[in-house]
Parts: structure tokens; sequence; C-alpha cells
């Protein structure tokens, strides 16, 4: 037997807005890894223009779009002819002017927005460490740079897997050969993430940031081209040190070796300065990182 | 329990610029006004009990915890409003108070929940979808409060919340400050530069001037201490000043103004006695609130 309805008893009444007033919250507050978690992904996701205008969708998913074709070619000419075009670490380079540009626009877009609003202080006047936005906004960059650079990569890796003539051993030797590419695709990640976040954080306006990112990164190549021609041979081998791009491929020359340039030694010559680079290139994400964390304890107090 | 609590509180920027001295304050729970002009040291001391800065010397407690050794204790526990511009103009006013909410540490569920209902009673509506640039000085207000109250704080820290509004829009912001006090049990700490405004919604006053504690107490204790009758009739105002005073009642002239101080309910008697004994046209007889800016008018001159 049905249950007498109370609403035969009773008309329900129609559109009565109730104000139930304020109500305290009792649920649970996170802590500071969770909340550092949701500020990350927050980063990651207004780097490719997640929840954000669809003008601030364009740059990140042009570039996202050339990668990803530029990887689909290469894995479609490979099963083709049945050689690899370009390894892994080699893509990764190749594409490192759009990585540059990439920075350009996304760094801005995490850093330089919060301080042009002055959104900041609503930030730490929460109970979030200053350090803690700096880092999340850090490591948000470098996944976005990762995953920019190793989606396609695995792209590739797919392509290659699923033509290989050499079954199962064939899909093992090229991801032995993805592994590599993935981590110097890392390293390009932390490097130009820092170095950008830097810059951009140094000013609220966003065309000076994105200008000042591109600056950093592509004047300094004049410099190694200067060097690199100097009657020299260890200025022409440490000339790689001054700008970010030559300085993340001699890591890469000293660390893969062949798998970055692939018998012919060629334009870049680092000799026996492999550790300098490595040494030059982990000094520099620190050394970034530790002003980028300088910054943001004085900023907007 | 007490509120806020200040020890010989005293900042000084670089050695040279004094922003608060020797500041002893100790208030309970309720609506708490901070009056003082501009560059007082309001902004400096609400920054020191978020622990955002830490002071040059002297003590401070917040909510019984101290902001200098845990800010973030401190912080979990407040909102606060900031006097300028601090709104993204390309996000919703729904996403922002949303994404804050997070940022103090609620799930994803509960912030939009609590964005959402902090929204709406700071009174925005449909509008919260729509990107805060285009908003009106009176609604960026609104968000800068909703994103303060996302996280259920016992206590508000607001500076100067009516800036840049129009008469309108101060006394509905000013009302919505009374409400969140008085319905809502959060304590809020309004800071202000009109004395006027704050006196209306507050409990406790704070006056404040050079960074120095010009007077706190209880806004009832300021007042009612000294209210006065005020005594208006259309003529012979000097025959009923002097039977009051043969009454035995200090009379004093304030233009066509008779004041009387309040002693009792049979001052009204008195009053009411001596104008109908001489049959004179009563115009009007009321209660005077002095206001708080007398007294702090008074103390002055006494100081000086």
């Amino acid at each position: 037997m049905p249950e007498p309805s109370t609403a035969a008893v009773r008309p329900t009444p129609t559109g009565v807005i109730h104000d139930i007033g304020y109500q305290r919250y009792e649920g649970p507050r996170l802590g500071r890894r969770q909340v550092f978690g949701a500020l990350y992904l927050h980063g990651l996701r207004t780097a490719f223009g997640f929840g954000r205008s669809a003008k601030a969708k364009i740059f990140p998913w042009l570039v996202v779009g050339i990668v990803t074709l530029v990887a689909a070619a290469l894995a479609a000419i490979r099963s083709q002819i049945g050689e690899p075009v370009a390894t892994y670490a080699q893509f990764a380079d190749a594409m490192s002017w759009l990585v540059i540009f990439f920075v350009a626009v996304v760094a801005p877009e995490l850093v330089s927005r919060d301080l042009r609003s002055g959104v900041l202080p609503l930030y730490f006047s929460r109970p979030l460490p200053r350090a803690d936005y700096a880092l999340a906004k850090l490591l948000a960059l470098v996944t976005a740079l990762w995953l920019l650079l190793g989606g396609p990569q695995l792209l590739m890796f797919l392509g290659a897997a699923f033509t290989t003539k050499q079954g199962m051993r064939g899909v093992w030797n090229e991801l032995l050969d993805l592994l590599p590419g993935l981590l110097y695709a890392g390293l390009w990640a932390v490097v130009f993430a820092s170095v950008g976040l830097l810059v951009a954080s140094l000013t609220g306006k966003r065309a000076f940031a994105a200008g000042g990112v591109v600056a950093v990164f592509l004047m300094t190549t004049p410099i190694v081209g200067v060097l690199s021609i100097l009657p020299s041979r260890a200025a022409n081998e440490l000339a790689g040190l001054a700008s970010p791009s030559t300085l993340v491929q001699g890591v890469g020359i000293w660390s893969l070796g062949d798998l970055l340039v692939e018998g012919d030694p060629g334009e870049m010559m680092i000799g026996g300065f492999g550790p300098v680079y490595a040494l030059a290139a982990v000094l520099l994400v620190v050394g970034a990182t530790a002003l980028l964390l300088a910054r943001y304890r004085k900023v907007a107090s | 329990m007490t509120l806020i609590a200040t020890q010989s509180l005293t900042k000084t920027y670089g050695g040279r610029v004094t922003a608060l001295a020797d500041l002893t304050v100790a208030v309970e729970p309720g609506i708490i006004g901070l009056v003082g002009a501009n560059g007082a040291g309001k902004s400096t001391l609400i920054k020191i009990l978020l622990g955002l800065i830490a002071p040059t010397s002297g003590q401070v407690s917040v909510l019984g915890i101290d902001p200098t050794a845990d800010p973030a204790a401190v912080r979990n526990r407040v909102g606060y409003m900031p006097e300028h511009d601090c709104l993204p103009p390309d996000l919703s006013a729904a996403e922002l108070v949303t994404h804050l909410g997070r940022m103090s540490g609620l799930p994803r569920t509960a912030a939009r929940e609590r964005a959402s209902e902090a929204l709406r009673h700071v009174g925005l509506y449909e509008e919260r979808y729509r990107p805060v640039g285009g908003y009106s000085t009176g609604m960026k207000q609104r968000v800068k409060l909703a994103q303060a109250l996302v996280h259920d704080p016992d206590l508000l820290l607001l500076d100067e919340p009516t800036n840049g509004l129009d008469p309108a829009g101060r006394d509905a912001m000013l009302a919505l400050v009374h409400r969140i006090g008085t319905e809502f049990g959060i304590s809020v700490l309004v800071c202000s530069h009109l004395l006027g405004e704050v006196e209306r919604i507050c409990d406790t006053l704070i006056a404040i001037d050079g960074g120095r504690l010009l007077r706190a107490d209880n806004i009832s204790a300021m007042t009612s201490a000294t209210d006065v009758l005020a005594v208006e009739v259309s003529e012979g105002t000097e025959e009923l000043a002097a039977r009051l005073a043969e009454l035995k009642l200090p009379v004093a002239r304030d233009g066509r103004l008779l004041l009387v101080p309040l002693a009792d309910d049979g001052t009204y008697d008195l009053i009411l006695g001596a104008v109908a004994e001489l049959d004179l046209p009563l115009h009007r007889l009321g209660q005077r609130r002095h206001r708080v800016a007398e007294l702090f008018a008074t103390r002055e001159l006494t100081h000086a």
C-alpha cells in the first residue's frame, strides 16, 4: 500500500524562495598538501587555457597542434621508409623554438596575471605559504612543457610500436629509445620553466613578460654564436653555456650521445666539458628557483 | 574569549616611519570598528593580525593564536577583504570565489557550494557568472566580501569596505556587515576613516591616530553615560530654562534647544511637568545620543 503523500494533504507551495540564512561550514578542511595540489592542477589547466576564455586557448593549442602534427608526420614517414627520421631527443631539440614561444605565452598567464590584478593578497591571507604558491605554479609549467614534448614523443612511439616488424622485441627496443627521450624532454621542461617563470614573475604586464622570456632565450644565442667562432677550442666548446637552449643540448649530447647527434658530431662540440654543462644546468635551475622564491617572499606584502 | 589582544604592539618601517606605537588593546567578539585617519596604522594592524608582516616589538593574539608564530592557523579562521582592487577582471565571481575557497582548504564540491552561498549572501545572483571586469564598484566590493566569507571564518577583517561606494552603496554594505556580525555569528573588524559610518554598526570601537591608541571601548559605554534630552519649545525657551533650573536640572543651551542630562525616566516627567505648568507649546522632546565623534573631540581638547 502506498504511503499517504503529504503533498496530497498540503498543497506544495511553488515559486517560494526560502532564505535558509547563513550556514556554518562543518565539513572537512584540507591540509597544505591538497591545497598545493589544487593550485598545481589549476595552474596546469590554466597553461592549456582550460577554464579560461576561448582567446586564452588559441595559442597553447596552436603549439600543441603543430608539435603533434610534426610527430604524426615523423611517425608516418617512418612507417613508410622503415627508418627513423629523427630520434625522440632530436624531436625535442627540433621543437625548442615552439617550446620557447609556449613558455612566453603560458608563464605570463600563470604569474603576471595574478601580479597585475592584485589578487596575491587574497592568496597570501590564506593558510597557503608563499613558497607553495610559487612552487605550484613552477611545477604546473614544468608539467605543461613536459606534456607538450612528451605527448608527441609518445605518439611517435605508438606509431613505431604498431608498425615494427620485429614483434615484441622491436617494441621493447623502441621503448628503450623513448625513455631517454622523455627524460630529455623533462630537462627541457625544467630549465625552460624555471627561467621563464622567473622572468615572467618580475612584471605584471603580460606583453613585457612575454617579451622578456623570448629575449632571455633568443637574445643569448648570438653570444653562443660569437663564442663558438673564437680562435680558442675551449671557448668554442664552452660556448653552449651562454644560452639556455644550447646548455640543454650540451647536457643532451653529453648524456645521450648518439641518441641526439647520431654519428656526425656536427655543429655543436662540447669536448670533454659534458659534466660542466650538467652542473651549469643544475645551477641554473636551482638559482632560478631560489630567485623565484625570493621574489615571492617580497611581493605584495 | 578575547577576540583580538595586543600588548605594546609596535611596528616601525626601516626604523624611521612608525606605523604603530605601543598599541595595547583587547576586544571581545562582536562587530569592532577600527577608525583612524589615513595613515593612522589601520592597514598595518590588519596585516600584523594576519601574520603578513611581523611586528617590530610587542605581542599579538587573534582568536587566542599568535599570528607571528602560527600564521596558517590564524588565516584558517580569518577572512580578509583588502582595501585595494584585487579581482582578476576576466574571471567570473563564481569561478574566483570557488577557487579561493579551494585555496582555503575546502574540497571541490564544498568550495563550489559555499561560493554560491557566499555570493548569494552578499547579494550577487545571476551576475556571478559574468566576468568581474564588467562589474560596478559596489558589486566588486561584494565579491571581495564574499571571498572573505567563503571558508566560513570566525573573524572577518574588512579594510575600508565602503571605499568608493556612493551613499546608497555605503548603507547597503554597512547593513550587510551588520548582518554578518549579528545573524551569521561571525566577528567582524571593520576598518574605516569615517567614524560616523562605523559607529552605526559597531559594538566596540577602537580609535587610533598616528599609530597610537586614542580609545578602545564598548560603544554603549561610550555613549550611554552622556545621553541627553533635547527639549524644544516654540516659544518661552527662557522661561522653561529658568523653571528647569529651579527644579535643580542642569540645563544647557544649544541654539533653540535646551539640553538636559538624562538621569533616569523621572527626568522626562520633570520636564513634561514644567512644560505643562508654563503652558508652552512643546515642539520636541527626545533623547539625543552624543555622537562618538564629540567624545573624541572633547577628549582631544582636554589633552591639548
